[in-house]
């Protein structure tokens, strides 16, 4: 017990490491998911078949190996960033965009074809409509499982520290080895620090979904 | 095809479409390209490279390398995946039981030690299965594997289980059946068919997450392309990776097809049958929980 309040400083650090790590992630997911998303709802079939493609490829390959991939094949292509977080970010916001683009299209399909159907009658174009009617309300009944997605992004990311970046998992395995007579209290500590993200936010999920259902 | 953002096309609109796929197309191409060319300027694509699938240098035989993969690496992923599968199922049943006992003494706790295991990152249990547990690096992994998705697999019987129409277990009761004797052979049954599309897909995050064996120097498939590329040079890493992700696509592909074949004839069954009522409830439910374990 003593070992986790002697290191509070490094877990502190490890915690804003992975809170960072997330947060960038997620708001490129959200970004690259979003237009995944349009393309595959879009009447353009090339760029159907790009979005399923994309989605299909990440679906079935395990985190791991995007971390493989953007960490120990990308320097023999060519990429060879300056430190670990970097590619940490870029291979877990690849990652998510795929699942985020699943929960856009989902919800798009949510949304009344009457809605659509108006917004044609009234002359607006295909990206009018996704942009002024349709997604404003897709996002709506998208916000519960984006949650969920981001909850999983948080734990998503121990992976990186697996690969070098010293987040909360990174400084478990560090303090793992500095304090090995402590081991279940310091991984203890790390397992609450995960909680402390992911539990309120699996409650705003489930409270943002009850809103969302009475709403409709 | 099915979307509801668009009217069947007009001549001039097919117009639009063919010229905008036209740029789409180019778009796709630009970027297979632009990775070809990364590939080819640092000399991937050569043929020396991939020999090391059929003609290893250094004295090994293609033999040697296609069973590390295949036998070692796939065989080890895919024991710690099925060594996993069966013991969560198990155990989420367990979990899904007490989770919905009428006794509070069980229930709480229960679904406190759920909620508390579905919000911790699997490759953090599987290390503290293998340094705080002292487990082998195999039960290490499939500790951590049984833990998480025990925790997962309950929330979707127990979805499922939500789902079901109350006329189910009220006509149970009537009939004279005790507590136990609705659940085993009146509602569970029901649930597990509603619910097998999710549970296969949660297998395959199960098979993925093996995967994370790797940071815990568990010799899965990933730490075999690792094994190889340390014994025959990092320069081999690409074609390595290109395998390694081959091998994981197909096997989760498979499985994925199989919960989508198992979806349809799911919804085929009860779009003639008689458990409709539930299903936008239903299905959000379970698809919240499969997205949640992303």
């Amino acid at each position: 017990m003593d070992a986790v309040i002697d290191e509070l400083p490094l877990y502190w650090e490890g915690f804003r490491t992975t809170l960072s790590l997330t947060l960038l992630s997620a708001v490129i997911a959200l970004v690259l998911g979003t237009i995944l998303g349009s393309f595959r709802v879009s009447p353009v079939p090339t760029l159907r078949w790009f979005g399923t493609a994309y989605v299909e490829l990440v679906r079935n390959t395990p985190l791991t190996l995007v971390f493989i991939f953007f960490v120990f094949v990308a320097p023999q292509l060519g990429w060879t960033p300056s430190d670990f977080f970097a590619p940490a970010v870029v291979a877990l916001s690849v990652y998510t965009a795929a699942f985020v683009c699943e929960a856009i299209r989902s919800g798009i399909n949510s949304v009344g074809v009457g809605q659509a159907e108006a917004s044609r009658a009234i002359g607006l174009t295909f990206p009018q409509t996704l942009r002024l009617i349709v997604l404003p309300q897709a996002f709506r009944t998208v916000i519960p499982p984006l949650i969920n997605i981001f909850i999983a992004l948080t734990k998503n990311s121990s992976v990186a520290g697996g690969f070098f970046v010293a987040e909360l998992f990174g400084v478990g395995k560090q303090l793992t080895n500095a304090h090995p007579g402590d081991v279940i209290a310091v991984l203890l500590g790390v397992a609450v620090c995960y909680l402390v993200i992911t539990i309120p936010a699996g409650l705003l999920a489930g409270y943002v979904e009850r809103k969302v259902v009475f709403a409709r | 095809m099915s979307s509801i953002l668009y009217d069947a096309a007009g001549p001039r609109t097919r117009r639009r479409t063919l010229a905008w796929s036209i740029v789409g197309a180019l778009f796709v191409l630009a970027l297979l390209f632009l990775a070809y060319r990364q590939l080819d300027e640092h000399g991937q694509w050569e043929t020396e490279r991939w020999q090391v699938f059929w003609d290893p240098p250094m004295g090994q035989s293609a033999e040697d390398v296609w069973r590390s993969l295949l036998v070692t690496g796939l065989g080890a992923t895919l024991r710690a995946a099925g060594v996993a599968a069966v013991i969560a199922l198990v155990g989420g049943l367990v979990l899904a039981v007490a989770r919905m006992s009428g006794t509070r003494l069980v229930r709480v706790p229960v679904t406190t030690v759920v909620e508390f295991f579905r919000g911790l990152p699997v490759v953090l249990l599987m290390f503290f299965g293998v340094f705080a547990l002292e487990l082998s690096f195999f039960w290490g992994v499939v500790f951590g594997l049984v833990i998480y998705n025990s925790a997962i697999f309950a929330e979707i019987l127990r979805a499922g289980i939500m789902s079901l129409p109350k006329g189910q277990a009220e006509a149970a009761y009537a009939v004279g059946l005790t507590r136990w004797q609705t659940l085993f052979s009146i509602l569970l049954p029901q649930a597990v068919r509603r619910m097998l599309p999710s549970l296969v897909s949660q297998l395959v995050v199960l098979l993925k997450d093996t995967s994370l064996g790797f940071i815990i120097a568990y010799s899965e498939l990933l730490r075999q392309l690792q094994t190889n590329t340390q014994f025959f040079g990092q320069r081999y890493w690409f074609q390595f990776f290109v395998v390694g992700a081959a091998i994981y696509i197909a096997v989760n592909f498979t499985l994925s097809r199989l919960a989508v074949y198992l979806e349809r004839r799911g919804t085929t069954k009860a779009a003639g049958g008689v458990a409709k009522a539930a299903e936008p409830v239903g299905g959000k439910v379970g698809g919240g929980e499969a997205g949640s374990s992303v």
